[in-house]
């Protein structure tokens, strides 16, 4: 029991210390999104034709003041969920985003079972 | 001629299956020993399946392009080192040594495993051999390294021009040995499943088997990693990619199964959760190679794919796992236990427990997109940043119990002294703030990584100095240990530090970031061999200590195939790599130059071989004690 | 219960199995021409002879609007043109053509050797406002109507077949 507090406590954290960093990351973008036309590669990998003018927008968007997520947003919009390399968390995608959880704490309860009752 | 030969082999090695499996079964009805017959028809089946890879070898050394594989994937002018290596680069190839790993392993299994009972190694022998059939008809009816073609290509298309490197001349036989040596523990524990073999030597007919094929699945990705590193040009050495995931997934089956069979070889317990390891372990495997051939994922690493293939390999499945799952079903029976929470065992499962936890988030990652693909006709990509946000912040906890759990005691444990945990507690977050201080700040999360990570290290190492003491020193396990603590550290600090820019630039240009500046002094066409290349000349500049570095990118156009490909320039040095790549821009005179400064790169190669030593060293001992 | 759980495990495994049979005879390769059926995007794009800007009005005043990005330097841009050059010819169609990073004398010799489909010419110099309709490769047209609605999306050479869609979808 004390483990999944502390995991929650660790999401929380991992979730809050993202909030922390205000300023956007270009990079950090370009790696999130796939290069449409290469094979499996980002747009921070490519230098293809379509890399480039997405690098472009991405600074434009930037300059706007959209945030990170914003950005995404507008990419999966366009040219749909393909294209960003973290699922967005909705209905479609939950289980993906849960499911590992939900193993973890259902094996931390499996292994509970398996313990000794009294000390 | 080869052609006629290597056919004429396999036939002869379907035969020699099929009377394994025929001598095995009589064999079981009477008393008395394993047949020597069976050990001779073992061995020429090992025998007979090499010699069918060496001619397969002795067509791509000759250039024979009758054989559709030689065509479609060598080249005359090839060197002669990549003509070999070419064998097993391709899907014909590569069957080809899975089946003589299957069929290995399976004469090994049986010559090294005497003390066990007779039923239970003829057993093993015979699903293995169902396991070496269902390969050599795959081959023989679908993917036939001896397929003629006709008429007679004068010239082959050859090899693509990024495989031609000798890091992944060696990957593929590695992790080939890893992940298909798995299918002989996957045989034995269906043999000790049926002849209801449960008893505690039952792990000690496998777990060298384990540790072996554990050895090099970790060898294999690590030279898989670098050459991603150095070849692709990206500067990263894992992508999360589903090829890369489809190798990562029997690792942590591997990695749970051999800690859970110290606790059923010293306790006698968990039977059933190490068959079932086991049979994950191989089916894992299996569903990889089904994922990367049969072409249903989009990857880097692409096989000429073919629904055929996947067809016929999805089929193997399916039997592999239901025929498992039906057989479990009828042996399991609930074992009930009654651990001390505070004890060896009870760390031991927390171990499989994480790994589990590992394998089904990755194993989740890399099917997912098929699965909303195929019930909702929408493609999501699932990559980096989700494997990063859902496993980094359990690996922190991860690495604490990795430290505590070596250090209980079977059955009954008691801490003895929480104060040295506090004081290695302490160590470390003084160890992490002072990186902060000296260097940069980091988010919260790193912190927590760099910090257990070090909690790990001093641990173990902490350990060494009281085992010296008492003279009872547990090398492996110490050194694996460590050495995985390391690698989370560097890999940590790696992420922490690394520098990227990326730049547009013309020849002459210079650009400055940081206290760095960059560049472009020359630009030089080369004819090699078998391409043409664009060197280029960067120079780095570190402005504050004066040093400079000079770099040579390249740009390599090949011609057999006709291909564009970009060689990053790599000084590495222990403290960090300076990585560049260049590449043109389509219709403008300038050049795409990606600048990365990659701190401890070298370090964590080192970390994974060590890894890999604390497992071998394991491996010897073992062998020496029995 | 062992029994539920026995059949919930079998069940999971046919489950991923035969996702996995449905999978293989699918296309793997990602299109975005399902993305249609949303509006089209706002935007503000140069004509060709730098004169004026066309915006989404020029698109409401016309019943159907076929917008093609297109450049010399394009192989397969080629190809269709002839298919360009016969739906110009159909009433109830606008051609909005977008001359997609080119440089602009290759582009008059284009046009001039192969015609000229277009009613609008627009140029989209550094690719920017092609991201803007989700394109990543040309030639790639997009269909949109009175409505601003996004009907059909074509990903790569218009084919007569396209071509005779296109004509069934305007009449």
């Amino acid at each position: 029991m004390k483990l999944n507090f502390f995991l929650l406590l660790f999401i929380f954290f991992s979730k809050f210390s993202f909030a922390v960093e205000k300023t956007v990351d270009p990079n950090l973008i370009h790696k999130n999104l796939r290069c449409l036309v290469c094979q499996g590669q980002s747009i921070s990998d490519s230098n293809s034709d379509f890399a480039q003018t997405i690098k472009l927008v991405v600074k434009d968007l930037i300059d706007e003041g959209k945030t990170e997520d914003e950005i995404y947003e507008f990419m999966s919009d366009k040219y749909g969920d393909w294209i960003v390399f973290k699922p967005r968390f909705n209905t479609q995608n939950s289980l993906l985003w849960i499911l590992p959880y939900i193993a973890l704490i259902f094996g931390g309860f499996f292994i509970f079972s398996f313990l000794k009752k009294r000390q | 001629m080869l052609s006629n030969l290597g056919n004429i082999l396999l036939f002869l090695n379907v035969i020699l299956s099929l009377s394994i499996i025929y001598a095995a079964n009589r064999n079981l009805k009477i008393s008395g020993g394993v047949d020597k017959n069976i050990f001779q028809l073992s061995l020429i089946q090992s025998t007979s399946i090499i010699i069918c890879f060496f001619v397969l070898i002795a067509a791509f050394i000759v250039s024979d392009f009758s054989l559709i594989t030689v065509y479609q994937n060598s080249h005359s002018l090839k060197p002669l080192f990549y003509k070999i290596a070419g064998t097993w680069g391709n899907h014909e190839g590569s069957l080809l040594l899975w089946a003589i790993i299957l069929s290995i392993f399976s004469f090994l299994f049986l010559v090294y495993n005497k003390n066990h009972p007779k039923k239970f190694r003829l057993l093993t022998l015979i699903i293995q051999n169902i396991l070496i059939l269902g390969f050599l008809f795959f081959i023989l009816f679908n993917s036939n390294p001896f397929s003629k073609i006709s008429p007679i290509p004068s010239e082959g298309l050859g090899l693509n021009p990024i495989l031609q490197d000798p890091a992944l001349a060696i990957h593929p036989p590695l992790l080939y040995v890893g992940f298909v040596g798995a299918s002989i523990y996957f045989s034995a524990a269906i043999a000790s499943l049926i002849t209801n073999y449960s008893e505690k030597s039952f792990s000690l007919s496998i777990k060298n088997w384990v540790l072996i094929s554990w050895c090099f699945q970790t060898l294999g990705i690590l030279v898989g990693s670098i050459w991603a590193y150095y070849e692709l040009g990206w500067g990263g050495f894992w992508f999360w990619d589903p090829v890369e995931n489809a190798s990562l997934l029997p690792w942590f089956a591997m990695t749970a199964l051999f800690h859970s069979l110290i606790v059923f070889e010293k306790r006698n317990l968990f039977y059933f959760w190490v068959i079932i390891l086991c049979l994950i372990t191989f089916t894992l495997s299996v569903t990889g190679t089904f994922l990367v051939r049969s072409g249903i994922l989009n990857s880097v690493h692409t096989f000429a794919s073919d629904p055929t293939r996947g067809i016929y390999i999805l089929i193997f499945l399916s039997l592999m796992i239901f025929g498992s799952i039906f057989l479990l079903f009828q042996k399991y029976k609930k074992e009930n236990y009654d651990l001390n929470r505070n004890s060896k065992e009870t760390f031991i499962l927390v171990n499989n427990w994480f790994m589990m936890f590992y394998l089904i988030t990755v194993l989740l990652g890399t099917i997912y997109p098929i699965f909303t693909d195929a019930l909702t006709d929408n493609k999501i990509s699932v990559g980096p940043p989700f494997y990063n946000a859902i496993i980094f912040p359990v690996v922190v906890v991860f690495l604490l119990f990795m430290a505590l759990g070596p250090r209980a005691k079977w059955i009954k444990n008691k801490f003895e002294n929480i104060r040295i945990y506090i004081l290695i507690l302490t160590g470390a977050i003084g160890l992490n703030v002072a990186i902060i201080f000296f260097l940069k700040s980091y988010s919260l999360l790193s912190n927590f990584i760099i910090i257990s990570a070090l909690f790990l290290i001093i641990s173990s190492l902490m350990d060494i100095a009281k085992a010296l003491k008492k003279n009872k020193l547990d090398f492996a396990r110490i050194i694996s240990h460590t050495s995985f603590g390391f690698l989370v550290l560097f890999i940590g600090l790696n992420d922490i530090f690394s520098l990227e820019k990326d730049y547009n630039i013309k020849l002459g240009e210079t650009k400055k970031f940081d206290n760095y500046s960059i560049q472009l002094q020359n630009l030089e066409l080369k004819n090699y061999k078998n391409y043409q290349a664009v060197i280029g000349k960067l120079e780095i500049k570190n402005i504050n200590s004066n040093h400079t570095n000079i770099l040579n990118p390249e740009i390599r156009i090949y011609d057999k195939p006709k291909t564009l490909t970009y060689e990053a320039a790599i000084k590495t040095s222990l403290i960090k790599d300076y990585y560049l790549t260049m590449s043109n821009i389509d219709r403008s005179d300038y050049y795409n130059i990606k600048f990365q400064k990659k701190p401890l790169m070298a370090w964590i190669w080192i970390s994974v071989i060590m890894i890999v030593v604390g497992g071998s060293i394991r491996l010897f001992s073992n062998a020496k004690n029995n | 219960m062992q029994k539920i759980i026995k059949i919930t495990i079998l069940f999971i495994f046919l489950f991923v199995i035969g996702i996995f049979y449905i999978s293989l005879t699918r296309d793997t390769n990602y299109n975005t021409s399902s993305l249609t059926n949303k509006e089209a995007p706002e935007f503000k794009i140069i004509s060709f002879d730098n004169s004026n800007f066309f915006t989404r009005d020029d698109i409401k005043k016309n019943n159907y609007t076929l917008i093609n990005f297109w450049a010399s330097w394009c192989a397969p841009c080629k190809i269709e043109h002839p298919i360009l050059m016969k739906l110009s010819q159909t009433k109830n169609l606008v051609i909005l053509g977008i001359n997609f990073k080119d440089k602009e004398p290759q582009a008059k010799t284009f046009l001039s050797e192969l015609g000229n489909p277009y009613d609008l010419l627009a140029k989209d110099k550094n690719g920017k406002q092609s991201v803007r309709f989700g394109v990543y490769g040309i030639p790639e047209s997009i269909l949109i109507n009175k409505d601003l609605m996004i009907i059909q999306k074509f990903v790569g050479p218009l084919s007569f077949e396209d071509y005779n869609n296109i004509i069934k979808i305007i009449e």
